[in-house]
This record gives C-alpha cells, structure tokens and sequence, in this order.
C-alpha cells in the first residue's frame, strides 16, 4: 500500500485530536540525506510501529516528528509534519509548544537524577510553564497509567535514579503523561530492558493508546506485532537515504505484505 | 533436582564469608626482605666503600636498590610477569606517599610555627597600636580583608564563569572556539600581571584609589579562567540524554540549563567554584598593587588601603623581630583554617545540592 500524497496535501482538520501526518518529509545531516520524502499518516486510537533495519532513518523520522531533530546543528528537514492539521515546522509554531504536545520516550531511561520521583513526573508541567492545581492526583493518575503507581506510591520522594531500568523507563513514559500529550513517540523504549519490564511496557502502551496516538520504534518483530495496528516498513541501500517500502495494517505487514521485501525483513531473512 | 522452594535445606553447611586477597608469607617476606637488604647494602656501600653522604642520596640509592632486589628475587620467585606487576604496585604506592609528604609536611609546620601566636586577640585586634617589637595586636584587619575581596571576587567571577560555561557547552555558541581560547589563555596570565592590569586601567587611568574591590577585580581574573573550564569540563559529563528528555517535555534550552543539567551537575559546579577561590585566596602578588595592605582595620571594602592575609605575612614575614614573624607564621595558619573552612562549607552544600534525594 502508497500513501496517497494528493489526499494529504489537501488534509482538513479533523475534530478527532491527536492525527499526525508526516508530508513528503526529507532530513539531512549536513550533506548526507539519511530520509526521503517520507510520508506516513498516524492516527488517534492506533499504535504505529516504525519497523527496518538499522540505519534506515527511522529514528530520525521519528525525532522529526517533535522537533528533536534539529537539536542536531547541522541537521535540515524538508517537507511537512501536521498535528491536526497544523504544520508544527510553521513558523508561528513554537518548537516547546510542539514538543508538549507530541511526547516522547528515548531508548535509554533517561530520568532526571537530581530529582525525586514525584518531581520528574511534575517536571515535565513545570519545565513547559504549566499550572498544576492538583499535582498528587497529576502524579498518581501518570503512574497508574504508566503501570508504576503501586510499585512507587510510598517512595514517591525517593530519587528517580534509585530505580529499576524497566521502572525507570515507565517512570519516563509517566513524566511524558503527565504533560497530557495527544501523541508519544518511542524510540525503542525496550531495548534495553529485560523481558519482564519489556511486557509490562508493552501493557502500558495498550493502555495509554486510548488517549495519545503512539508511535513507536521496534527492532523486535513480536513486539511490532504485539503492540500496534498500524505497521511502516523501512529501507534503506548502502549510503543511500531511507524510505518506506510499505506501510499498512500490522496484520497484514506480517501475513500478507504486498512487497517481497518486507516479506524477508518480518521473517527474519535479512536486516 | 534442586530445591527452589523458599525454605532452605537447613543442612546446609554455614556459609561464613572467606577471606580474599590473601597475602602469602612469600609476598611479605620479599617485600621485607629485600627492602632490609637495600638499606644494609646502601650502608655499606656508604660507610665502607665510598666517602659519600647525605641523608637524600642515602634515601635515593637504598630506593634504587630496593628496587633491583625486589624485582629480581621476585622474578625468581614468581615469575617475570608477577616480578612487573608487584614492580609497579610498589612503585604507584611510593609516588602515592611521595605526593602526600609535602602535604602533610607544609600542614605541619605551619600549625607548629603558627600555634604559638594563636589567641582571641589575633582575630579581634589589629596592628595599628603595636610597634614592631611588641607582641599583642592581631590580624583582624587581613581576615576581614580576605574574606571581603574572596567575597568579592567570588561575586564577579561565579555567575561570569558559569554563564560562560553554559555558553560554551550548553548555548554551543558560534564562538565557541575563541572564547575558550581565550580563557584558556587567561588561566596563563601571571597573578602580578592580573594585578598590574587592574592597577594600571583601575587605579590609574580611571582614577580610583586603593581598595579592596580593586584586589577582588584582580582575584576575578585569575578565577574565571578556572571556574569557566571546570565548568564546563563538569556540564560536559552530564549525558544528553538530560538534555533531550527536558526539551522532549517542551522546556527551553535555559530551563533545560537550569532546571535539568545544573542540578545534575551541582555537585562539580561547587567543585569548580572552590577550585576558583582556591585559585584566588592566597594570591598576594596581585595585591599589592590594588588594595595594598594597611595595619588598620578597614571594613569597607570599596574604599581605601585594605589588609588581606596573604599580604599580612608577606609583609610580616621579611620583618627581622621575632614578634613580627611569629604573627606571619600565625596569619599562614590563619589563611589555611579559612580555606579548610570555605572548603567545607563548600563540600556540605555541594552535598546538600546533589545529595538532597538520596
């Protein structure tokens, strides 16, 4: 299946809050091109898993989709990214305003360690200049969701950084909530845990796509298949810039794929 | 099969910690052995062979030997690679206690020459009513100096530094490489030449006179060069992945800076304030042509001749009456206390900033 470009080129807003769709997006770092004219709808209620080999772009597609991307200097960007319809690389839009709204989760839990539990949920409100009238039940109601409440609820002033790796990562995708995104992004949030944390994050992103529209970064083909509906294959040859083979329903991605490629990269035969 | 259950086998023999790195009677009596045999052979070689003497040359060859032996008897004993291995143990612990010496030495002596003029008097009174010959009087005036001008300096050069350290590692400006070229040039500027500059655009050219602020603007330029790359040596520690997290939250880069990275790093950012007064208190140089040094108390700072305490014992010190130099000795036991203390607090509130959550 093509994404068919002339569709979203002519995209309206739509009431439903939380749709992301990357337009013909190319990034550069410097004079290299690590991404061509990428375009991938990402809808609410739907868990969009990122899948390809290494090297194919797709962390940089995803930092592209909040603005991490151009933290890099020398990077550069071409295209469109909408967030219900508004091009969040407009130049009315602030770069912090899009990243409150589209959230993210790195591959390493990255904690605050000079703060406490309680304060690295609460930092991420404070940090963007948000009000927070009622943070116990901001704090709590982020750690339920993020599947932390009962495993921290009486060391909630202990330090961040005390924690288990998976408990770190959970508390991340806590301190991410509580900001109230409409989208997370993950860049292979459990590739550095152990199975056990790996399950529990995976139910905690069931959980939380009811409300955020999730995208995610996977290297593990069971779990692209566990936890999304959506599925985008990408490739890249040898020092040329990245792009999607494929993109559809996860179900499909891994028991019917259109292109033979994909076909190889879900059974394991390359990547 | 092995039992998992949560009950162990109670005949299961105790389990009581065994000792590890043990040392062998060999590595003792080797290590014994040859260093008795170096002394006996450097005596011999002193007392029989050559007219040689000195305590320092004694001390070097009985080293030498010791060392030859050493590694010789090891190499028969153990091996050549053990022979090695125990030879650069042996020689990491002597530079190890070689660096400690003069430390402890310097220590020493000043609280042994220092003690004897230590009273209540010393920190309360100044010299303006005491002749050279008398005893009595104190150094209040050079500690109240000290204090003002590290305070001072500590005011300038601290958010100067800091900021300069965010520029350079957080901002990642595109002067960048200039600016820290410059202060790594700064951090070579002699203190005298800090002080001459201070004297020639401060004092002279602009028509100010003698005063404490003019020493602390000296004392500035000696200490940002060092706080500014300590700094940033130390922001440079924190991982990115700090940073990202802040922004990814939608804060700004100065939010990220002070909410995120400082605190994280809070702890080396003290480190690196301390290291800058350290650089600063007992600088005397510099001094002499700003606030140049005074007998009588002169508690405000931004005015007139004022006392430090390194420049009371340079003074003191050159002075032939035994009274004068015993208040010098006193005055450097003094200026060691105030640094031990400023590194103190220093320490607690660098642990009460990045050790508040642990």
């Amino acid at each position: 299946m093509s994404i068919d470009l002339s569709e979203t080129r002519e995209f309206k807003p739509e009431p439903a809050s939380g749709t992301l769709i990357a337009d013909a997006v190319s990034c550069w770092f410097g004079e290299r091109k690590v991404l061509d004219r990428v375009s991938l709808e990402m809808r609410p209620l739907t868990v969009t898993a990122l899948i390809g080999p290494s090297g194919c772009g797709k962390s940089t597609f995803l930092r592209s989709l909040n603005r991490m991307h151009e933290l890099v200097p020398s990077a550069r960007f071409a295209g469109r990214v909408l967030l219900d319809g508004e091009d969040i690389y407009d130049t009315s839009v602030r770069a912090t305003t899009t990243r409150r709204r589209v959230g993210m989760v790195f591959q390493k839990p990255n904690p605050f360690p000079s703060m406490s539990i309680r304060d690295n949920i609460l930092s991420g409100r404070k940090l963007s200049g948000m009000t927070t009238p009622n943070p116990d039940e901001v704090v709590e109601v982020a750690l339920t969701r993020a599947g932390l409440w009962k495993e921290v609820r009486d060391r909630l002033e202990s330090a961040g950084g005390a924690l288990s790796g998976g408990q770190q990562q959970r508390l991340c995708i806590a301190r991410s909530l509580a900001v109230d995104p409409e989208v997370l992004l993950m860049d292979e949030p459990c590739s550095a845990l152990d199975p056990t944390s790996t399950m529990k994050i995976e139910e905690t992103i069931q959980e939380i796509s009811d409300r955020v529209t999730v995208v995610i970064v996977t290297h593990n083909m069971q779990q692209a298949q566990r936890v999304s509906q959506q599925c985008a294959f990408f490739l890249a040859a040898e020092n040329q810039p990245g792009y999607i083979v494929e993109v559809g329903e996860t179900r499909k991605m891994f028991n019917n794929p259109d292109d033979p490629r994909t076909e190889d990269y879900v059974n394991g035969r390359f990547g | 099969m092995r039992n998992f259950s949560q009950t162990r086998d109670e005949t299961l023999p105790v389990d009581v910690p065994r000792k590890l790195r043990n040392w062998r009677v060999d590595d003792f009596s080797l290590l014994v052995g040859t260093a008795l045999a170096a002394v006996a052979t450097t005596w011999v070689i002193y007392t029989a062979l050559t007219p040689a003497t000195g305590k320092t040359g004694f001390f070097l060859i009985s080293y030498i030997t010791f060392l030859l032996l050493y590694v010789m008897t090891c190499t028969l004993e153990l091996g050549k690679q053990n022979a090695f291995d125990n030879m650069w143990t042996v020689l990491t612990w002597s530079a190890a206690l070689l660096l400690l010496a003069p430390l402890t030495t310097i220590l020493l002596y000043v609280i042994i020459k220092g003690y004897a003029g230590l009273n209540l008097d010393f920190f309360t009174k100044d010299l303006s009513a005491t002749g050279t010959l008398d005893s009595g009087g104190g150094a209040s005036a050079a500690i109240v100096g000290t204090l003002q001008q590290v305070f001072i300096a500590v005011l300038i050069s601290v958010p100067l530094g800091l900021l300069t350290a965010i520029y350079l590692n957080e901002v990642k400006g595109r002067f960048r490489r200039p600016v820290r070229m410059f202060v790594d040039a700064m951090s070579g500027i002699p203190s005298i030449v800090a002080g001459l500059f201070i004297y020639a655009v401060w004092i002279i050219a602009l028509g100010n006179v003698f005063s404490g602020l003019a020493a602390a603007l000296a004392l500035s330029i000696l200490m940002l060069p060092t706080i500014t790359r300590t700094a940033e040596e130390v922001l440079r520690l924190v991982p990115d992945g700090m940073r990202e997290g802040a922004l990814a939250l939608g804060a700004t880069r100065w939010q990220t800076t002070y909410r995120v990275v400082m605190p994280t790093a809070a702890s080396g950012l003290i480190t690196a304030i301390v290291l800058g007064v350290a650089r600063a208190v007992g600088e005397t140089a510099p001094l002499i042509m700003t606030s140049f040094g005074s007998t009588a108390m002169n508690a405000n700072p931004l005015s007139g001749a004022q006392d430090s305490l390194p420049l009371f014992v340079y003074r003191l010190i050159a002075n032939p009456f035994a009274a004068q130099q015993q208040r010098a000795w006193t005055g450097a036991l003094v200026l060691v206390i105030v640094v031990l203390v400023l590194f103190t607090i220093a320490r607690i509130l660098g642990a009460r900033a990045s050790g508040k959550r642990r």
